[in-house]
C-alpha cells in the first residue's frame, strides 16, 4: 500500500508541473475558440458530463458493497 | 484489490486533468494539417481504442489462466473484461465517425483503419454470441476461452497490420509514413502529456466500471446458490 501511495503521488507531482505550460496556452491570441471563450462551454459541459459519470459509479460501487456485507 | 479505492481516486483526478487540459493544451496548427482544434479528440477518442486493447488484452490472460486453471471466477473476469472492452470499442467507432464526418467528409470512409477495427469488434460480438449458444456452464467457459485467444490474435492483423500496409485517412497513414494513428507533426510534448494521462484515467474507469460488473455477477451467483 505504501508503494502505491508514493506511485499516486509521483503522478500527481507530475500533472502539477503541467500546470505551469498552461498558462502560456492561454494566453495564445491567435486562437479563434479560446479568444471568443467558447471552448469553456464546451470544457464545462464535458466536466459535468464526466463528473455525473463518476457520482453515479461511486453510489453504484457503494450500493454493491453493501449488497456483499450483508 | 479490486475493491480498493485509491485508484478508482485516480482515474478521478487524471479524467478531471484531461477535461480542463484537454481543452486548454496549446495544439500545433501547422500549414497543410487540416485538423485544427480537432485534434484535442487525441484525448478522448484514442484513449477508448487504447482502453479497448488493454481490457481486450486482460481478458486474454484471464482466459488462458481459466484454460491452466479452471475457475468460475477466472471465467467472470475474463468475460467481464472483454465486455466492456467491447463498449469502448463501440464508442470509439462512433467518435471516430463523427470525427470522421468532419476531416474526411464521410462517417464511413472504408478506411483500412475504420473496417479493421469494425471487423475487431465483430469478432468479439462473435465471442458472446457463441457463449450464449452453450447451455453447459464449463463447455461455455472453455470454448469461451478458447476463442476469446483467437479473437485478441485477429487484432494483431486488423488493427495493428493490415491499416499499416496500404494507405489510409488517419493522420500518419499517407503514402509511405506507415503509421496510422499518429503523425509527429500533429503533435508536440505539450499533448503528450495530457494524452498519457487520458489513457490511463479512461482505462482506470474501464476497470472500475468492470470490477462492479464481477462483483455483481459474483453477488447474483451467490443468491442463485443459496436461494
Amino acid at each position: 500500500m505504501d508503494k502505491l501511495k508514493r506511485i499516486a503521488a509521483t503522478f500527481i507531482m507530475a500533472m502539477i508541473s503541467v500546470f505551469a505550460n498552461a498558462q502560456d496556452a492561454a494566453a495564445d491570441a491567435n486562437d479563434v475558440m479560446k479568444a471568443n471563450g467558447k471552448i469553456y462551454v464546451v470544457m464545462s459541459v464535458v466536466i459535468v458530463i464526466v463528473l455525473g459519470l463518476f457520482i453515479y459509479l461511486i453510489n453504484l460501487d457503494r450500493k454493491i458493497t453493501k449488497l456483499e456485507k450483508e | 484489490m479490486i475493491r480498493k479505492p485509491w485508484w478508482k481516486i485516480i482515474a478521478f483526478v487524471l479524467l478531471m486533468y484531461v477535461c480542463i487540459m484537454g481543452f486548454l493544451v496549446k495544439v500545433p496548427t501547422p500549414p497543410g494539417v487540416p485538423l485544427g482544434h480537432s485534434i484535442r479528440n487525441l484525448f478522448f477518442h484514442v484513449p477508448m481504442w487504447f482502453g479497448m486493447m488493454i481490457l481486450f488484452f486482460t481478458s486474454l490472460v484471464y482466459a488462458v489462466k481459466y484454460l491452466r486453471n479452471p475457475s468460475h471466477l477466472l471465467d467472470t473476469y475474463s468475460l467481464e473484461f472483454a465486455r466492456t472492452g467491447v463498449v469502448f470499442g463501440v464508442l470509439g467507432l462512433i467518435t471516430g465517425s463523427i470525427w470522421a464526418k468532419a476531416q474526411w467528409g464521410a462517417w464511413w470512409s472504408g478506411d483500412a483503419k475504420q473496417n479493421g477495427a469494425a471487423i475487431a469488434l465483430l469478432m468479439y460480438f462473435a465471442y458472446f454470441v457463441l457463449r450464449g449458444s452453450l447451455n453447459e456452464e464449463e463447455k461455455k467457459s472453455r470454448i469461451g476461452a478458447v476463442y476469446n485467444i483467437f479473437a485478441f490474435f485477429m487484432l494483431f492483423p486488423t488493427l495493428w497490420i493490415l491499416p499499416r500496409l496500404v494507405e489510409s485517412l488517419h493522420p500518419g497513414g499517407q503514402g509511405s509514413e506507415g503509421n496510422p494513428g499518429l503523425n509527429p507533426k500533429d503533435s508536440n510534448w505539450q499533448m503528450k502529456i495530457v494524452f498519457w494521462p487520458a489513457v490511463i484515467g479512461w482505462t482506470l474507469l474501464a476497470v472500475w466500471i468492470t470490477t462492479l460488473r464481477i462483483r455483481l455477477q459474483i453477488l447474483k451467483e451467490k443468491k442463485l446458490s443459496n436461494g
